[in-house]
């Protein structure tokens, strides 16, 4: 079974290795930003999916990251490698601080008050402009668009350096879902107090889940903005706190490749539902509902309850 | 201006945002406390409310007050309307499942908004007041509707609480809220009170967006403040208690006001947030709800 | 890298300044319209326009402008002998989504350049991406982004004055004539600290002092209690605000003044661009003054181009829609669409493009210009245009509220808001 799992996953890295060789150049780009949105979107399914904790704030990780990457790059030049680093960091650390407060609350409760420090987060963001360039944002330098040596803004090292973090996420993702910690956030999910007389610490198991969401989230803003070259207070907003709800139920939340899928299907249903009519809201809106109505558990869930048990 | 004025300014002003607070957040407590149900579109049933109000008065062409006569009994339906068919479709076949309602009624949202966008358009237009009457104080002129606004808000709130603890309707809706099973034992028809709340709830936002509207103005994307403000306001009240709304849209308001006294606009927007995140954390049943 | 500067009065059959230095044949192909006619595929630009977002309601009418005036260029025999088609994508006036237009515009719709966004976050976003597909990219958002350097040698904004030499053209006038204590209130974001930090050593080298400044958060639906705070020896408001709630905000202005005395108020019409002058509340503004890139209203002394625009852009005397009065237009702005598409059309017949691969002389052809002349291409008046940092500059307009009306009583000087150079493109890479 192990053997299948592993199988499953190589082969859809070997198909998104593969897809940058056949796909036309418009989309290529656009699976490069699907996969690291998709690194997002993992890092909120290990909160949200797996340990059952609903937070609408995770933009604050994610512009945590961009920021934490972009802002050094911006005022001290620090090098792509760096500055990936920083960002990563910059999200775990804020998740784990946040979590701090918040965890003390839960439900609809825990859902607000990250909400309120995400919108805190992007205040924040405005009321320091000087130094953040504010609602405007700015181009993030080119000497921290490189990896050791290799520019990022050229179309295949892009592609290159997206799908090789989207794949140590989603390893690491596979690795901590099947882990024995794994089991424990499951556990969290389906029943704090009972796993809390099982001897295991709810708030501690929460709190790392949510600091290991926010390290993915983290990685995954400042690779946005080393990659597409760009860094504003716009990421920080609400709806970056709904896409990764978006993208995971889509694709299926407690899976591990439900966040790719509905990264994927949601990207690619706006970006063609705007080509076709100027009400790509409406498409977008319809197949939410259609959705929820007729596949509640997100695509992999459906799959995995009809065909394939034994989907991680 | 000295520092009397001042803060009777600010205190007025929070008080005419409490009202809309309050206005835009009974509905949603409604719901909330009746159905547990996160209603993501809420604040789009309020910009409804809004644009139904501009429709009329650019239709009806009569005199403002009779526009909004009519708009006040018009835009409620309507919307309310919408509301129930959307339970109706979607939310009850959903059995009302928390994740399941947040994806489905985020995608109303934007169902709702490209409506709009559509057919009323991109532009912030302004709805008259119904009538037009200035407060001259001494040290700065105020808008004498913002009272009224005051004053409306009020009236609904009083109304509302009778509804939910003087009437039977009241007793069936709290008898669903604390146990849907046993109220259906006892021979309540709990889908149609859900589809009624549910309305209930729409309506009220649409209500309290034709008070509000001539003091804003109608957007297809007026929809999001309020709903982010009113899912505080209930959260920090408690759970569906009418009373708790009315205190928590008093202490956010006022407080946002007065905060903004003292501090540069923006900073007195993220301390007045954390505060209420925090207030949250450290008694996260609200202000008035009982402890869950 | 050749770049000449020609003397202002060379032209080039349509009106529009062309360098002598890039090579006769350049000349030649642009002065032969037609002469690769025949079979040529017609020219595709893109338009990144803000159809939906809180830019939608200026997206609109840029949408309108940019057909129009596709209109009048391909009855007018098209862009170098070829006729032309404009692609629209709407970037929900966001920068990830923009980013995302331009690489759709030129990978999938294959345009030869992009043009036509407004808001400064999108065009930022934007432009790194078309920086590395090495695509013009020719804004008309008026920010200070391009001939600060924040863009890239891709990006140019030939259709509209920045906001920082607006607001410095401004100062002398609001001195001399309504005041030297000035109290400002902006949006507290980025536009509104060009505002701040163009207009305050603006008005200080005039001999004024800003003695207040009020910045409004982004998302704000109220603005009264920010009024408490304007300072009781101010002499001159100076309001700027944008987005959805700007009506609210002046006619909250004019609740909290009432009938009571008041400072002078000068806006710039960001603050009530797009909507009716006439509505509910508005009638304070009686008297007060108001910056306009070209005016709303039209003006007894109005020219036959700005006639002529007018009438294509289906505007009628008022600033609204022909077909709808009540549906007033961005008419302040919106001539940087117009003029844009102008300039991409000298542009093109300037530097010979042909396909794709002639981007990079497209770039060039534009750097080397140095002057609009005013006219039917360029309705909203003359315009110098600096290849260096990649900006025109052009004439002001102070307009008067009379009779519920805006009517000029100022227009500036091209010299009074040029400043010093920021950056030079032209030393930067393709």
């Amino acid at each position: 079974m192990t053997a299948r799992i592993l199988a499953l996953h190589l082969a859809v890295l070997a198909a998104l290795f593969a897809a940058q060789f056949v796909l036309p150049s418009y989309h290529v780009t656009s699976l490069a930003r699907i996969m690291v949105l998709a690194v997002f979107a993992m890092g909120y399914n290990i909160a949200f999916g797996y340990t059952g904790l609903l937070s609408l704030g995770h933009a604050l990780f994610f512009a945590a990251g961009m920021y934490g990457a972009g802002l050094p790059a911006l005022h001290f030049g620090v090098g792509g490698g760096t500055a990936l680093i920083l960002g990563l960091l910059a999200g775990g650390a804020l998740a784990g601080a946040a979590g701090l407060l918040a965890l003390r609350t839960a439900g609809v409760s825990f859902m607000i008050v990250t909400l309120m420090f995400a919108q805190a987060g992007y205040l924040t963001i405005l009321y320091f402009a000087e130094y953040t360039r504010g609602n405007d944002g700015f181009p993030v330098p080119a000497t921290a668009r490189s990896l050791f040596g290799f520019a990022l803004s050229g179309d295949r090292m892009r592609y290159m350096t997206a799908l090789l973090l989207f794949s140590a996420a989603m390893l690491a993702c596979l690795a901590l879902v099947r882990s024995r910690f794994g089991r424990i956030m499951v556990a969290m999910r389906e029943n704090e107090e009972r796993s809390r007389m099982l001897g295991y610490n709810p708030y501690a198991v929460k709190l790392t889940a949510l600091a290991i969401s926010g390290l993915y989230a983290g990685l995954a803003g400042a690779a946005y903005a080393l990659l597409f070259g760009y860094a504003g207070a716009s990421f920080a907003g609400i709806q970056y706190s709904i896409l990764p709800l978006l993208y995971v139920l889509t694709g299926g939340a407690g899976t591990v490749l439900g966040p790719l899928v509905g990264t994927a299907v949601m990207f690619w249903l706006t970006d063609i539902a705007s080509g076709l009519t100027s009400a790509w809201l409406m498409v977008v809106g319809v197949a939410l509902v259609a959705l929820t109505l007729f596949a509640p558990r997100g695509m992999l869930g459906l799959i995995r309850e009809r065909w394939a048990k034994w989907l991680p | 201006m000295s520092f009397g004025p001042f803060l009777l300014l600010a205190l007025m002003e929070g008080m005419v945002m409490a009202a809309v607070l309050a206005l835009t957040a009974v509905g949603l407590s409604l719901v909330f406390g009746t159905m547990r149900v996160v209603n993501v579109a809420h604040g789009e049933f309020f910009m409804l409310g809004a644009v139904i109000a501009w429709f009329v008065a650019d239709h009806l062409g009569g005199a403002a007050w009779m526009n909004f006569a009519v708009a006040l009994v018009v835009a409620p339906l309507v919307v309310a309307a919408i509301a129930v068919l959307a339970d109706r479709l979607v939310l009850r076949r959903l059995n009302y499942e928390p994740e399941a309602t947040i994806v489905a009624t985020i995608g109303l949202l934007y169902i709702l908004q490209q409506a709009a966008l559509s057919l009323f358009g991109p532009d912030a237009r302004p709805v008259p007041a119904p009538f037009e009457l200035r407060l001259q104080l001494p040290w700065f002129g105020w808008s004498g509707y913002k009272v009224f606004v005051i004053l409306a808000a009020g009236a609904i709130l009083l109304a509302v609480w009778f509804l939910m603890t003087r009437t039977r309707a009241g007793l069936i809706m709290r008898a669903t809220q604390i146990d849907r099973d046993t109220a259906r034992a006892f021979g309540i028809d709990t889908d149609k009170v859900y589809a009624l709340v549910f309305g209930l709830g729409a309506g009220l936002a649409a209500l309290g967006a034709v008070l509000v509207v001539p003091i804003q103005q109608a957007h297809y994307l007026m929809g999001g403040d309020p709903l982010l403000l009113s899912f505080i306001v209930v959260i920090i009240g408690g759970l569906g208690s009418i009373r708790g709304t009315l205190v928590a849209a008093l202490v956010i308001g006022l407080s946002d006001g007065v905060i903004a006294m003292f501090y540069t606009a923006t900073l007195a927007k993220i301390l007045a947030t954390l505060l209420v995140a925090l207030v949250l954390v450290f008694r996260p049943q609200g202000l008035f709800g009982a402890k869950a | 890298m050749t770049r000449t500067i020609t003397t202002p009065d060379q032209t080039v059959l349509t009106r529009r300044k062309v360098v002598k230095g890039i090579g006769a044949g350049l000349i030649a192909s642009a002065a032969m319209p037609g002469y690769v006619q025949a079979q040529a595929a017609p020219l595709k630009l893109g338009f990144q326009v803000h159809r939906t977002g809180i830019g939608a309601s200026y997206g609109r009418w840029y949408e309108r402008v940019a057909n129009s005036a596709l209109k009048v260029v391909n009855e007018g025999g098209g862009i170098a002998g070829r006729a032309v088609e404009i692609v629209f994508e709407d970037d929900g006036t966001d920068p990830k989504r923009g980013a995302e237009v331009v690489e759709k515009l030129v990978s999938q719709h294959k345009v030869d350049l992009i043009f036509g966004p407004l808001f400064s976050h999108v065009v930022i976003g934007s432009a790194p991406r078309a920086g590395e597909l090495k695509v013009p990219y020719l804004v008309c958002s008026e920010g200070n982004h391009v001939a600060s350097g924040l863009t890239n040698r891709w990006t140019l904004q030939p259709g509209i004055t920045d906001v920082r030499s607006q607001v410095q053209a401004m100062a002398p006038w609001v001195a001399q004539n309504l005041g030297k204590k000035i109290t400002m209130i902006y949006p507290d974001y980025a536009f509104g600290h060009d505002h701040r930090d163009s207009f305050e050593p603006a008005i200080k080298a005039q001999g004024g002092e800003v003695i207040a400044k009020i910045g409004i958060p982004a998302t704000e639906t109220s603005f009264t209690r920010y009024f408490a705070q304007i300072p009781r020896e101010t002499e001159v408001i100076y309001h700027v605000m944008i987005g959805p709630s700007v009506l609210t905000f002046v006619k909250e202005l004019g609740e909290f003044y009432g009938t009571g005395a008041r400072p002078e108020i000068f806006g710039f019409i960001d603050s009530l661009e797009g909507v009716d002058m006439t509505a509910p509340g508005l009638g304070f503004l009686e008297g007060t003054h108001f910056w306009e890139g070209q005016c709303r209203y039209k003006q007894a002394d109005a020219t036959d181009a700005e006639t002529f625009y007018r009438a294509a852009v289906g505007v009628d005397d008022n600033g609204a829609s022909l077909a709808d009065p009540k549906d007033v237009s961005t008419y302040a702005h919106m001539f940087s669409v117009w003029e844009t598409l102008f300039v991409i059309k000298a542009g093109i017949e300037a530097s010979g493009y042909q396909t794709t691969a002639d981007r990079q002389k497209f770039v060039e052809a534009i750097e080397a210009m140095t002057a609009f002349d005013f006219g039917r291409e360029h309705p909203q008046g003359e315009k110098i245009f600096n290849g260096k940092t990649h900006q025109a500059f052009g004439i002001q307009n102070i307009s008067k509220v009379t009779d519920g009306k805006l009517i000029r009583v100022h227009r500036t000087t091209i010299g009074d808001g040029l400043y010093p150079d920021q950056v030079d493109y032209t030393t930067q890479s393709f």
